[in-house]
């Protein structure tokens, strides 16, 4: 019997008036993947992670998280079934400290503040961020912020963590570590896509690539793959640099 | 949150001791009456933080909620003979369900878009009133001399009782207030306060923790409705559901501070003395001055600091340890 992949997007169309954008999308994403979704500004990533996420609604398709069709569900029914994600501009709790921020996700599988504390610390330790607990989060860098919105995620105890851009505007030791955060994610079994523009990260810590351009998906593939397809190329340079083939 | 520390419970049990105390000192009419507006417009300052400190719902139109406990009860003592107790919790129950019919459209809306719906919510509520003949209309309603007991919650001969029975429901307040504020609930409010997609992104269904807010915060609204009936005896439109009354409890919680327990207690001790003494004061020719004071406080206090006189109390407490 075929295993029931992780996340499923079934021909997920998203129309905003005039604007396709998201046109017909299909992927699967297996359990324990770490799947890139890349592609130039404006070619729907984040509008496929809204669909996803339950902030927006397809036009048409389908959606399915661990074989259950999820398509109409609201956000927050999503996340209680396993699927967390942050935000390409961070989100998070400015009146509250780091370990409050992180409490409050993880109260979604507790209903008592203590084992929630637990969970949170457990969490902060995991992320690194265990030092910084009683700062409040105005007083964290962008990297540090960028990781606790991580935290908060996977404070919520998810299957499947979607990260838009957790690696946009980082400085090198701050993209390694956040790289090495994200393969220990995966270690504990929790299954990534991540839309990222970092192509240094991409082509380090992905299983598969899928590029998308003006809303339609142009390419799937392995890292290697994905850089030398002369569409991509296209879609990223443009005509003018287009090398590869002659 | 954390618990209680030792001095802050002993502070509590002193001040405490002192406003029960405070009546048996000072029994003339005027200062226990201060004292019984402090305690009122306090406990409509708590009930409004849990809405609007907390959850981030800034309504302008509290004023709805007080008009529908003091009519419901004044209504039914008078039409049904029923007794005054039952009313405030039919009052109560009244206006949280209104609060959350209300409340379901505008779930999306917030900041001043909320702000402005709950001003429409709470004029239209007014206007209906003026207009609607089985509670007496504009003319108001005037509830019957009942036998003075703590039974039919009246009172004749003495402010007292009213006093004692006002002191013990802000005491409610704030013990459900406290309550919201450490647990999952206050937590999770305070992320629908910051953003409805952080709010989501963490699993809170957003549509219901904003209605239990707002029915929380109605039900303790509508039980000072009842008290103000019961102590007044007199209703009408234009005495119990003005704008000016909800714009009166929005600035006291902000000036004593929004999202703590204490803030707006602090607010009603500050404002509520000066509106009263500038009305006995100066008579009629002193009307504004309160608001004049209030205007140069709020300034101050959203200039200086924005968590109002609660969080000048920290900040003080922060220094000298």
């Amino acid at each position: 019997m075929k295993k029931v992949p992780c996340l499923e997007v079934n021909g997920v169309t998203k129309r905003f008036g005039g604007l396709l954008a998201n046109d017909n999308i299909n992927f699967t994403v297996e359990e324990g993947e770490i799947v890139s979704i890349i592609g130039p500004n404006g070619a729907g990533k984040s509008t496929l992670f809204n669909c996803v996420t339950g902030f927006y609604h397809p036009n048409s398709g389908k959606i399915s998280f661990m074989g259950e069709e999820i398509t109409v569900y609201r956000a927050d029914k999503i996340c209680k079934m396993g699927v967390a994600r942050t935000f390409q501009i961070v989100q998070v709790i400015s009146d509250m400290t780091v370990l409050e921020n992180v409490m409050t996700g993880a109260l979604l599988r507790f209903s008592k503040i203590r084992p929630s504390l637990e969970k949170a610390e457990e969490v902060l330790a995991f992320t690194g961020l265990k030092e910084k607990k009683e700062l409040s989060v105005t007083e964290l860098t962008i990297a540090d912020k960028k990781r606790l919105e991580v935290s908060m995620a996977l404070a919520t105890q998810p299957r499947l963590l979607m990260l838009d851009e957790a690696m946009a505007g980082l400085t090198r030791v701050e993209l390694r570590e956040m790289m090495d955060l994200i393969r220990k994610i995966r270690e504990k079994g929790i299954t990534l896509v991540v839309v990222e523009h970092v192509m240094e990260a991409v082509m380090e810590i992905s299983d598969r690539v899928i590029v998308l351009n003006s809303g339609r998906k142009i390419m799937e593939g392995s890292p290697q793959e994905v850089v030398v397809n002369k569409e991509v190329i296209q879609a990223y340079l443009g005509e003018k640099y287009n090398v590869v083939s002659p | 949150m954390r618990n209680l520390t030792l001095k802050q419970i002993f502070t509590g049990i002193i001040v405490l001791i002192l406003v029960i105390l405070f009546p048996l000192v000072f029994s003339k009419p005027f200062p226990q009456h201060v004292m019984i507006l402090i305690f009122m417009f306090g406990m409509m300052g708590v009930a409004w933080n849990i809405m609007g400190g907390y959850a981030g719902m800034f309504s302008f139109g509290q004023v709805a909620f007080f008009g529908i406990g003091a009519y419901t009860s004044s209504f039914l003592l008078i039409t049904y003979h029923v007794n005054p107790w039952l009313g405030l919790i039919a009052g109560g129950v009244i206006a949280a369900l209104v609060g959350a019919a209300i409340g379901y459209p505008c779930s999306n809306l917030r900041g001043h878009y909320f702000a402005i719906a709950s001003i429409a919510f709470a004029e239209i509520v007014r206007t209906h009133f003026n207009n609607w003949k089985l509670i007496g209309a504009a003319e108001g309603m005037t509830l019957p001399m009942l036998e003075e007991s703590f039974e039919n919650f009246m009172f004749h001969s003495s402010k007292l009782p009213y006093y004692y029975i006002i002191l013990a429901f802000l005491i409610i307040a704030l013990i459900v207030c406290r309550f919201v504020a450490t647990s999952k609930m206050g937590y999770y409010f305070r992320a629908i306060k910051e953003s409805h997609d952080v709010a989501k992104v963490l699993g809170i269904h957003v549509v219901w923790y904003r209605l239990i807010a707002i029915m929380i915060s109605a039900f303790l609204t509508a039980m000072t409705g009842t008290f103000y009936a019961q102590y007044v005896l007199y209703l009408d439109p234009e005495s119990v559901m003005i704008l000016p009354i909800s714009v009166q409890i929005v600035l006291i919680s902000m000036l004593g501070g929004a999202g703590s327990v204490m803030g707006p207690v602090i607010g009603a001790a500050i404002l509520i003395p000066v509106s009263e003494i500038t009305r006995v004061m100066l008579g009629h020719k002193g009307t504004g001055i309160d608001m004049i004071i209030y205007g140069a406080l709020i300034t101050l206090i959203s200039v200086y600091q924005p968590k109002g006189v609660w969080g000048l109390f920290l900040q003080i407490g922060k220094r000298m340890k």
